[in-house]
């Protein structure tokens, strides 16, 4: 039990203030884009839901250490309590073995087509961090999304990466009450996220979809939050009640 | 950048009108829609709202309301509503509310028109409304049978041959002989235009050689007279119809009240693979019981034959009802063989389906027997119910069950004079219970078989009289005809459906033909119409302007489909060789006719709300 305490982060319980972390990342990143990212703001911890724009972000792996594994494709889709905008969706499929430079591509002479196939993350970073600047994410567990883009970003300009993020199991886990014995099978057996996800989303009757693609489960993120705002909040709840 | 999104375009492919748009079409659909999630019980469109939307329902149910509040429809899984509110000015014409935790795609107006303006057959499908979809089945399945789209026109390849009423047999032979014709039309002798009857070969032969007459006799003297005819521009069907029911085999065909050609038997024939007059022939050959109940399968495949050569509705009802009513007749001149004359004047009736002709495989026995007001129980009592008994008994053997609530001639209440049965009629139209009416609207439809039919006409004549000037009696029939409701909204109701004894189906004569029979019923009565036949019906219910404008023509269409759906159902049961019932699994069923059952018990459901409106309260309709 005691590894079960320590395994607990403190930053969990007590959010940052998001406003005033941006505004100091945006002075201290070097990165250009990070830079942007964080200078575009976040809203303040009382915005209702409701005016809150919000992203579902969903990044499919390797394997589940950030330090061993890679990012395999990233898939976002932004939205709203109001609506998913299906039109605004990005999807990367990223190469996790051999990062390509561009230098690399104008050296081989690899088709355009080929490229999109085998990007590296740092090619795709100007445009993800434009797709998530001043939204908030929503993920379904959030360590895996927040410490592989930390780490990758790490590894690639040499600075992490910190955001605030809703978490649609976290929630679920508020409002679904488990027997003793079945936290502790979770704890131990590590259910696949998308099962969980597709768990999550049969309780409040979201139709089942194919699993393990970032865009889908970024889609079925995003129903599944509108699903838990309809249900257990208001579209005037303040984002700091959800977000971490 | 549009990215694909297959888990939507795919399961959009799944329904109508987007399967059967191109893959690329859809998948670019796919990437412009919007997503949203609505809880059970909240708002989706309110009305009068601003719309620039297509809702397409992908999981959950939604309830679609008229602007006054009550239910209009029910709609689940692949369902698309709102399109009528962007035609309607963009407005919302038809509020909605998530009845079910729903997920809906919705797709943008500039994406929904721009499908419209590139595939037809989605413009189509989501232009007309339901009642226009409906509409298009029917017609579509009408057109698919050439009895059904040729007209009778088409068929006529000479000039009719007649002869002066005032002509000879002699010469009326002759004539026959030199114009190679089997059949004359016989005119007035002062207007030639004008057909007064018609001789065949076998009129020669029965009325005029086998009688002995000298050949001078005048033609008028053995000719047929009330004439059947047909208009030109009918169809061949009907003139099928007008052969079997009137058992004939040449049909004069006028225009404009004058004579334009004869259509024979062999004429049709090559228009039925197997002609159904041949089967009524040889019911009407069989020499005992025996060979008459060994008709029973040359019968039924008679019928599936109709439905899979796709002939309408009123076409096999009629056929089936015709063959029914030759077996009884048969039956009858079987009974009197053996148990001699009746001593008195009668009159064999058929009543419920068989008096409509909408008669289908599996239908009841409903008959009674009308009596000469000379009867004498003591005197006559044991040979008509010896009688009824052998009739009743052969039409059971024959494949007409036994009525189980007792309605036919072996019941001694239903086995009465005439001055009973129309005490009978006048006391359910005078005082009329609810109760009684469930058992008795039976006999508002009634047809005469066998003996004195005219006084079933005018049975038919006191009925109409009476009915119309009588709102409390019309109230009770309404009320009656209420009492069952289509399924709306078909599969969630459908699983919700009270008595759950067949859930996984559903009984298409229960909540479908057979509401909807009841409910044409009230209007033909209100409208003073003798018509028995439900499409009969109609057409009296339409002249009266009963109903509001186009309204007949949905019923129509409702009535069509429903019964289509339940024909193609005996039918595959029979050549299964099972028995064949009224409950379908909507699994089984084809989106196409699930959508156009759904359409048709829409209809069916916003007759019974006019019915209700129509015939309000027990209080008003007393005052009435």
């Amino acid at each position: 039990m005691l590894y079960l305490k320590s395994a607990k982060k403190p930053s969990d319980h007590r959010p940052p203030q998001w406003p005033q972390l941006f505004d100091q990342l945006a002075i201290s990143a070097k990165n250009p884009g990070l830079k942007q990212y964080y200078q575009a703001g976040v809203v303040a911890p009382e915005t209702p839901l409701s005016d809150v724009s919000l992203v579902a972000l969903d990044i499919e792996t390797t394997g589940l250490d950030p330090a061993r594994d890679a990012i395999v494709s990233v898939g976002l889709i932004p939205f709203d309590l109001h609506r998913i905008y299906c039109s605004k969706a990005r999807y990367w499929v990223l190469n996790p073995e051999k990062p390509l430079t561009t230098s690399s591509v104008v050296i081989h002479g690899i088709t355009h087509a080929e490229a999109l196939v085998g990007h590296d993350l740092k090619q795709i970073l100007p445009e993800l961090l434009l797709a998530l600047a001043h939204r908030v994410v929503v993920v379904h567990c959030r360590q895996i999304e927040r410490r592989f883009l930390d780490i990758a970003l790490k590894e690639r300009i040499g600075e992490g990466i910190v955001f605030p993020a809703i978490d649609t199991m976290e929630i679920d886990n508020r409002y679904v009450r488990r027997r003793f014995f079945q936290r502790i099978v979770q704890f131990f057996g590590r259910t696949p996220e998308s099962i969980r996800l597709a768990a999550c989303r049969s309780r409040y009757h979201l139709p089942h979809y194919t699993p393990h693609h970032a865009l889908i489960d970024a889609l079925a993120t995003a129903e599944l939050f509108q699903a838990q705002v309809a249900w257990h909040f208001t579209p005037q709840t303040w984002v700091d009640k959800v977000w971490h | 950048m549009e990215v694909e999104l297959l888990e939507i375009s795919d399961h959009l492919r799944r329904f109508e009108p987007f399967e059967a748009l191109p893959v690329e079409v859809v998948q670019e659909l796919a990437a412009q829609v919007e997503v949203a999630y609505y809880k059970a019980g909240s708002t989706i469109l309110s009305f009068g709202d601003e719309i620039h939307e297509v809702y397409f329902v992908r999981s959950g149910s939604v309830e679609v309301f008229r602007r006054n509040g009550t239910l209009y429809n029910r709609l689940e899984e692949g369902s698309l509503f709102g399109q009528m509110s962007l035609l309607m000015h963009n407005r919302v014409r038809f509020p909605a509310r998530a009845l079910e935790d729903s997920l809906l795609y919705i797709i943008p107006e500039a994406q929904f028109n721009q499908l419209c303006d590139d595939h037809d057959a989605f413009a189509d499908y989501v232009e007309l409304g339901d009642r226009a979809r409906l509409r298009q089945a029917v017609s579509r399945a009408n057109q698919s049978n050439e009895l059904m789209r040729t007209r009778i026109q088409q068929l006529i390849n000479r000039e009719p041959v007649s002869i002066a009423a005032t002509a000879s047999v002699f010469e009326a032979g002759q004539r026959m002989t030199e114009e190679g014709v089997s059949s004359l039309l016989i005119c007035a002798a002062d207007d030639p235009g004008q057909v007064v009857g018609i001789i065949t070969d076998r009129d020669l032969r029965t009325r005029f050689i086998a009688a002995g007459l000298p050949l001078k006799t005048a033609v008028a003297g053995i000719m047929s007279e009330n004439l059947i005819s047909i208009e030109a521009q009918q169809y061949v069907f009907e003139a099928m119809l007008a052969m079997l029911r009137y058992r004939i085999h040449h049909l004069p065909v006028m225009r404009d009240r004058r004579p334009v050609g004869v259509i024979s038997l062999s004429d049709l024939i090559r228009y039925e693979s197997q002609n159904s007059l041949l089967v009524v022939a040889r019911i009407l050959r069989a020499q005992d019981v025996e060979e008459l109940s060994g008709l029973k399968p040359e019968i039924e495949a008679s019928f599936v034959r109709m439905v899979n050569e796709e002939a309408n509705s009123q076409m096999v009802g009629s056929a089936m009802s015709v063959f029914g009513r030759s077996v009884k007749q048969r039956l009858l001149e079987l009974a009197t063989e053996r148990l001699g004359a009746p001593p008195i004047p009668c009159c064999f009736v058929a009543l419920g389906s068989m008096a409509r002709d909408e008669l289908l495989p599996g239908g009841d026995q409903d008959n009674a027997l009308i009596l000469d007001d000379s009867y004498d129980p003591t005197v006559h009592g044991d040979y008509f119910k010896q009688l009824a008994t052998f009739i009743c008994d052969g039409l059971a053997a024959t494949g007409y069950p036994y009525c189980k609530g007792g309605i036919m001639a072996t019941t001694e209440r239903w086995r009465q004079p005439r001055k009973v049965w129309s005490r009978y009629f006048a006391q359910w139209i005078a005082k009329p219970t609810p109760e009684d009416l469930l058992n008795s609207s039976i006999f508002f439809d009634l047809e005469g078989i066998w003996g004195e039919v005219g006084w079933v006409e005018q049975l038919k004549e006191q009925i109409a009289g009476q009915a119309k000037k009588s709102p409390y009696f019309l109230f009770a029939l309404a009320r009656n005809a209420l009492s069952r409701t289509p399924p709306l909204g078909f599969f969630k109701d459908f699983l919700l459906e009270r008595d759950g004894k067949h859930k996984n189906s559903l009984d298409l004569k229960r909540r479908g033909t057979a509401p909807l029979a009841a409910l044409i019923r009230v209007h033909a009565l209100a409208a003073g119409s003798t018509a028995q036949n439900s499409f009969d019906r109609l057409d009296d219910i339409r002249d009266a302007n009963v109903l509001p404008l186009g309204r007949t023509e949905a019923l129509r269409d409702a009535l069509e489909f429903m019964s289509m759906v339940r024909l193609r159902h005996q039918a595959q049961s029979l050549t299964l060789g099972v028995d064949a019932d009224n409950n379908i699994n909507p699994e089984t069923l084809s989106q196409f006719d699930r959508r156009n059952l759904k359409d048709a018990f829409q209809a069916l459901s916003n007759a019974q709300k006019f019915l209700k409106f129509r015939y309000p309260a027990r209080r008003s309709a007393k005052q009435g």
